[in-house]
């Protein structure tokens, strides 16, 4: 894996290869890699058996605030995706979309690639859902238990107050794609560690406490806790919307990536060795 | 693989097919991941891994709302204007319509399997039994919900009518709805459902011959249906004909338990 042991690299580079990722967390990334993308992609088969989001404690069937739908219009049948009463059509994706090489419609809320299995398939949505859900809480659970005795936490995730003050700076410095070297690069940025924290202790609780809120027989731990939400259909709802904040931050944190040295990053995911850009790029 | 050892013409060209590969690569690996999982949801023992997760769901459930942990009830307010109905709607099956024909007059509710006492109970008899009313929401496994006041006698009191043998271990809901055409090769595909007895003696499970009061319609269930508060819609079976105890469904039908348990879904539905 590591390619830079195979030629004896240049002294300036050696002296910048630095160990920034360590064992359990390279492993938990990669499991929840797998689990994420499983239980986004299971949770739309999910979503599909009834593409329609409410809020409050039932269905008012006639009223969701978010529903993907496929409309009769005077060229044919068209994906149409209402929210909040706003009507987008979003044919050949959301609605409507072709399935397999046939390439043939179907009328479904989310397409085929982007749900597992492909196929409408309900029951087999939720196997791989609640499977996946149990590795992913299992995972973060031990997570947050090494973040909090490794000194992991504190040392790699809080942000100091000197970071914090200069928040306008690293914002600036995103907005420029300029990414930082030398010393810089060994840690996170403000940025990162407050997109970190955010999804450690804000989606990811939300996401889990949402979606057991959904269980009936979860319902009956303490009767009317559901209501702390909003009612299961709110619930349903936040799931959903967490989900989608959780994807939010995989789509930025993989376009970091590709942008900040991909091959650099992978390497120091996957072998922990981190090439530190030097403080004066070439570029 | 790294930059540095690339016989690089210009940075601008290699850094385009550096991307078109790695484009390449993501969606090779997309495609193939799909297909993976769709080969996977077919490999039976790998979907017995999948489904090994219901047991502990179950049991983790079981731990932190015990057996008689009690569901959610709603006041008249929350009643839904409209309780959906899903499933079957009107059965098609000729038994069912010539009782229907005759206001249920005919109907009874047989009870029997692994018990002292078999019996069968009118809709009159039933109606004259303790009743319990609770306004309860009902979650489908599809994701929507709908509230909804019943009205019905408790199962806890037809069992003790009959007395459940020591061996009993789950209790049997027969239907009288066809699922899959009406029996056209003579196979028998009607729904059925079954509970364990901690459900079965819950304090909301109630055989209900009420909906909003009114009597049952025919769309949800007439002129009886189970309501099994703590688990998703189809464990709610309509239509009820039949009341069976057994020790072990292994051997009825599918084998899983209930129609839709045959057909792919989790046999435990409280999540």
């Amino acid at each position: 894996m590591d390619i830079t042991a195979a030629a004896p690299p240049e002294p300036a580079q050696a002296a910048r290869r630095f160990y920034r990722h360590r064992l359990p967390v390279r492993l938990m990334h990669w499991i929840n890699v797998l689990c994420l993308s499983l239980l986004l992609m299971s949770g739309l088969t999910i979503f599909n058996a009834h593409p329609a989001l409410y809020w409050g404690k039932d269905s008012s069937f006639t009223n969701p605030w978010l529903s993907i739908t496929a409309a009769q219009m005077p060229g044919g049948v068209v994906g149409v995706t209402r929210v909040a009463g706003h009507e987008f059509v979003t044919h050949g994706v959301l609605g409507t979309s072709k399935i397999g090489p046939a390439g043939e419609w179907t009328t479904r809320a989310f397409p085929a690639w982007a749900t597992v299995p492909s196929g409408q398939w309900l029951s087999m949505g939720r196997h791989w859902h609640f499977f996946f859900a149990w590795l992913f809480v299992i995972n973060g659970v031990a997570y947050l238990l090494y973040a909090l005795f490794s000194g992991h936490l504190r040392r790699n995730l809080l942000p100091t107050r000197a970071e914090l003050k200069n928040i306008g700076r690293s914002i600036k410095d995103h907005l420029l794609f300029r990414h930082p070297t030398g010393e810089a690069a060994k840690r996170y940025n403000v940025l990162q560690n407050l997109a970190y924290l955010v999804v450690i202790f804000g989606l990811l609780p939300l996401v889990i406490v949402a979606g057991l809120a959904m269980s009936p027989r979860l319902d009956a731990v303490w009767p009317g806790w559901i209501d702390l939400l909003g009612g299961r259909q709110s619930a349903r709802t936040l799931h959903f919307l967490a989900a989608s904040g959780l994807l939010l931050f995989v789509v930025v944190h993989l376009f970091e990536v590709l942008i900040s040295g991909v091959w650099n990053q992978l390497r120091s995911m996957l072998t922990g060795w981190y090439t530190v850009p030097a403080d004066k790029e070439a570029k | 693989m790294s930059p540095k050892k690339k016989p690089i013409s210009s940075g601008h060209r290699a850094g385009t097919s550096r991307r078109a590969a790695l484009r390449g690569a993501l969606v090779s690996v997309g495609t193939l991941s799909l297909a993976g999982c769709d080969k996977l949801s077919n490999n039976a023992s790998f979907v017995d891994v999948l489904m090994s997760a219901q047991h502990l769901s179950h049991a983790a459930q079981r731990t932190v709302a015990g057996r008689k942990a009690m569901a959610q009830e709603f006041s008249q307010a929350d009643v839904a204007a409209h309780f959906k109905a899903n499933g079957t709607l009107v059965p098609r099956d000729a038994e069912y319509q010539a009782l229907q024909k005759g206001g249920f007059a005919d109907w009874k509710l047989q009870v029997g399997g692994l018990v002292e006492t078999p019996a069968a109970f009118t809709l009159a008899e039933l109606r004259a039994m303790p009743a319990r009313t609770q306004i309860t929401r009902h979650d489908c496994v599809e994701g929507w919900s709908s509230i909804g006041k019943w009205k019905g006698v408790p199962l806890a009191h037809l069992l003790e009518r009959v007395k459940p043998l020591p061996n009993a271990k789950y209790v049997l809901f027969r239907c009288a709805d066809s699922m899959e055409g009406p029996s056209l090769d003579g196979r028998d595909s009607k729904y059925y459902e079954s509970i364990d007895l901690d459900d079965a003696y819950h304090v909301q499970t109630v055989l209900a011959y009420e909906l909003n009061d009114q009597p049952l319609p025919v769309n949800n269930g007439a002129p009886l249906r189970a309501r099994i508060e703590r688990q998703l819609g189809y464990k709610h079976a309509k239509y009820l004909m039949q009341i069976e105890l057994v020790e072990s469904f292994d051997k009825i039908r599918g084998g899983n338990g209930g129609y839709w348990e045959d057909n792919g879904y989790e046999w435990y539905a409280g999540i």
